[in-house]
């Protein structure tokens, strides 16, 4: 019986361990932060095991390509105001709830990311920028001159369906990806046309389906997800 | 009785935070299929709804609405092979809507033909008329 209280307070502390989540980083610590904050959700390193069950128990998108993911001035900006990337939070299939005429999220459960303070947000930026996918973005893969927007954009809306999974404006789209809207600050092009080619590389059980894209396919539609969230555009 | 109903409370929700929903597996014992409807939650439920019916959170601007897998006498219609080649190369490659991706590069093809055997379950089409 002593054995089953013990495990009742253990299971009970480590529901404690999920729940409590930082509210802000310390801006002193920022050199350790990355590995000792960050690291509780997301992948620093790649994983040395990648299963199904890791997409369903990890807290926080994997960061171990994130200096070839994402431009350093948006991820200064974002840490300290984040806002939600993910409308359906870190595994969608969690916050889904039956419904009519579809199913919905439950939009207050999706996990809510911690803001730091400007220093830190410098700090960790510059060390997450250091963080590298190994060769899997290739330095000017995607060529500006031969993208067409407007064409990316049909792909992207009608012929290839990315917008059932992602939403290109707020409101417009699915709801299982990431948001594209503001793609064009948060991202880089040669990360964009790499994952949208092989998003298996980055994860083998990613639930982005590999499209075999065409070239000219991969070049337009990442043309139009870079202009996306910028005033040019 | 009570320190052991705590104990099993406690353990429900570290199983209830990890898992939300149940899989649709209910009435089998069969762990090919509870491996297939968790591959379905995590990939296919997106677009063909968690309860399995075509409506996921995934299909409010899609122009083609995304096959309704409960549905008995729509699904019986299907041949398994049709539906392999559906999951394996998309829905363009028997004339449905090319919105329906191809899962060839994510699931094992074993993974797919279990997957087959999985949507005939969730159709109750082995036991329809």
């Amino acid at each position: 019986m002593k054995g089953s209280l013990i495990l009742a307070a253990s299971a009970g502390v480590v529901l404690l361990a999920f729940a409590i989540r930082p509210t802000a980083v310390d801006a002193q610590a920022a050199g350790s932060e990355l590995a000792s904050q960050c690291a509780s959700c997301h992948a620093l390193t790649k994983p040395a095991e990648v299963t199904v069950d890791r997409l369903w128990t990890r807290k926080g998108p994997d960061l171990w390509y994130a200096g070839d993911k994402f431009n350093k001035e948006w991820l200064v900006a974002w840490l300290q105001k984040p806002t939600v990337i993910r409308p359906g939070g870190v595994l969608w299939f969690k916050h889904a709830k039956p419904g009519e005429p579809r199913d919905t999220i439950d939009t207050a459960a999706v996990e809510k990311h911690p803001a730091v303070d400007a220093e830190t947000a410098t700090k960790l930026a510059d060390q997450l920028m250091l963080l590298k996918s190994g060769g899997l973005v290739t330095e000017g893969a995607f060529k500006p001159e031969s993208a067409n927007a407007a064409m990316g954009k049909l792909a992207f809306s009608k012929l290839r369906g990315c917008i059932a999974c992602h939403q290109s404006a707020a409101g417009t789209g699915g709801l299982s990806g990431p948001e594209l809207y503001d793609a064009g600050q948060r991202l880089r092009a040669d990360y964009v046309i790499a994952y949208m080619k092989d998003p298996q590389q980055f994860d083998p059980h990613i639930w982005m389906p590999t499209l075999t894209l065409s070239e000219p396919d991969l070049q337009r539609i990442t043309g139009y997800v870079m202009s996306l969230g910028k005033e040019d555009k | 009785m009570i320190r052991f109903g705590i104990a099993m409370l406690g353990l429900v929700a570290m199983t209830g935070a990890i898992a939300v929903h149940q899989p649709a597996t209910a009435g089998s014992d069969n762990p090919r299929i509870a491996a297939s409807a968790h591959l379905y939650d995590t990939y296919c439920a997106q677009c063909h709804g968690v309860q399995r019916n075509g409506k996921g959170v995934n299909t409010v601007g899609l122009s083609v609405q995304p096959r309704d897998h409960s549905d008995t006498a729509g699904m019986s219609s299907l041949p398994r092979d049709q539906m392999i080649k559906a999951i394996s190369e998309g829905g363009g490659a028997v004339n449905k809507s090319a919105l329906m991706p191809s899962w060839s590069a994510v699931l094992s093809k074993e993974q797919i033909e279990d997957m087959a055997d999985y949507l005939i379950y969730v159709c109750k089409c082995d036991t329809a008329q």
